[in-house]
């Protein structure tokens, strides 16, 4: 057995760069193509809607590890020489785009009709009634979903290890073995994945509570 | 782009890819199964007034759910021979599976226990209706209506993290597609009809769900 000492822990410390990296990617990513994707699931043309809905039932029935394979294998094929940490970047921005769009396509829908018909009622087009009236108050409903969502992506970064990719998981293998400690490596992983998400979740569960006090 | 694509290699297996698929489904089935049982005690410790048993299992379920499947399907698989509990890799990951299930399932059948208030049961004594039938009616059949949902989505997404098994060599699908890779050198080929029958999988049981809940769990109740 081997001791961990500063150099393991900062390389642990390095994975974690990447682990963040990816899930801040993903998630801004996700963000942004999720937006159109609720947009055009709840838009008046029933092929876009049944696209839409199409593109989230793809991403929410297959594993995500799958979905790294897939991205990362495929992306390889059209024959641009792209890095694996673009692949697996794109795959997790894919996967987000799914998940964010459908958690958005219940807030948007969630806001009440009064909303969309005053808007109508008062001459805004299309881009200002969502912009102005729509998308903030359904953002605001969405907020506690959005939040468990991002701790999902968070821990869903770690099976990029699977695919290869050095972030905090598979760094934790590395040091794992190298030192042949594996619980006190994967103990510090797991505590590190824990100090990160549980604030958040804790931070998404108390917001939701503070809503529905609200709506009460 | 120049790529010449070949799914006769990945067909030619299969038979492999079908065994491999009902292991995926083994581990799904038994993993859920012991992941009710946690999900039933432990709501039984998590709704205690003693703080001492309380503590242990939120404990548990915030630990769990905060950190991934794929470190605690690590740690379980080397902390259990060290524990000298001997067992092969698809018996740790339905353990791994069921304890992360479990922790999932103690905050959806809380749900679903708090849901049913007092006043109801005291309504049904009072209109005269036996124990058994006011927990049958009133607590259980309720109960079950509003857990049905999430729990039969957490299935379904139990189903899906099974793939992530194949990093301790379970006998499951994505490992089947591993072993086939490496044999073939057709990536994109085999992990494309592996996802395809991933999302057959799941449509399957989203449907059976769906079928179950009409026919049981639908208003007017008879």
């Amino acid at each position: 057995m081997g001791p961990i000492g500063a150099n393991e822990f900062l390389f642990i410390l390095h994975g974690l760069k990447w682990t963040a990296l990816l899930a801040i990617i993903g998630f801004i990513g996700g963000g942004v193509f999720g937006i159109l994707i609720a947009l055009t699931r709840v838009s008046k043309s029933p092929a876009a809607r049944a696209t839409a809905a199409a593109y989230i039932g793809l991403f929410q029935g297959t594993p995500l590890l799958m979905q790294l394979f897939v991205v990362y294998y495929g992306v390889a094929l059209l024959g641009i020489n792209v890095s694996a940490w673009l692949a697996v970047a794109i795959a997790f921005t894919l996967h987000a785009s799914a998940f964010l769009g459908e958690i958005w396509r219940g807030s948007i829908q969630a806001v009440p009709k009064g909303q969309t018909e005053a808007a109508n009622a008062l001459g805004l087009h299309y881009v200002s009634r969502m912009k102005d009236v729509i998308l903030p108050q359904a953002l605001k409903i969405s907020m506690p979903a959005t939040i468990g969502f991002l701790v999902q992506l968070i821990k869903g970064t770690s099976l990029a290890a699977i695919v290869g990719f050095i972030e905090l998981a598979r760094a934790g293998q590395i040091i794992s073995n190298q030192t042949y400690r594996p619980l006190l490596v994967f103990g510090i992983v797991g505590a590190i994945y824990f100090i990160i998400c549980w604030p958040l979740s804790h931070f998404g569960t108390a917001l939701e509570k503070r809503m529905a006090k609200a709506a009460r | 782009m120049n790529y010449q694509f070949d799914f006769g290699v990945v067909f030619e297996r299969a038979p492999e890819l079908l065994w491999a698929t009902l292991g995926t489904f083994g581990l799904a089935f038994a993993g859920m199964a012991l992941a009710l049982v946690i999900g039933v005690v432990g709501v039984i410790g998590r709704t205690s007034p003693n703080k001492i048993v309380r503590a242990p299992v939120i404990a548990f379920v915030e630990i769990v759910r905060n950190t991934p499947f794929l470190v605690q399907i690590f740690y379980i698989y080397f902390a259990l021979p060290l524990m000298g509990i001997r067992l092969n890799p698809t018996t740790t990951a339905i353990i791994a599976l069921g304890i992360n299930g479990g922790a999932y399932a103690i905050e959806i059948i809380r749900g679903g226990v708090e849901s049913i208030s007092k006043g109801q049961v005291e309504a049904g004594y009072a209109l005269g209706l036996h124990k058994a039938d006011v927990f049958r009616l009133i607590v259980l059949k309720p109960a079950l209506r509003a857990i049905y949902p999430s729990l039969t989505s957490q299935f379904i997404m139990l189903t899906l993290t099974t793939s992530v098994c194949t990093s301790i060599a379970a006998y499951e699908l994505t490992s089947a597609a591993q072993r086939i890779e490496s044999d073939t050198f057709r990536s994109f080929e085999v992990y494309f009809i592996v996802t395809g029958i991933y999302l057959v999988i799941s449509t399957v049981m989203m449907g059976i769900f769906a079928l179950i809940s009409r026919r049981y769990f639908s208003y007017p109740t008879r």
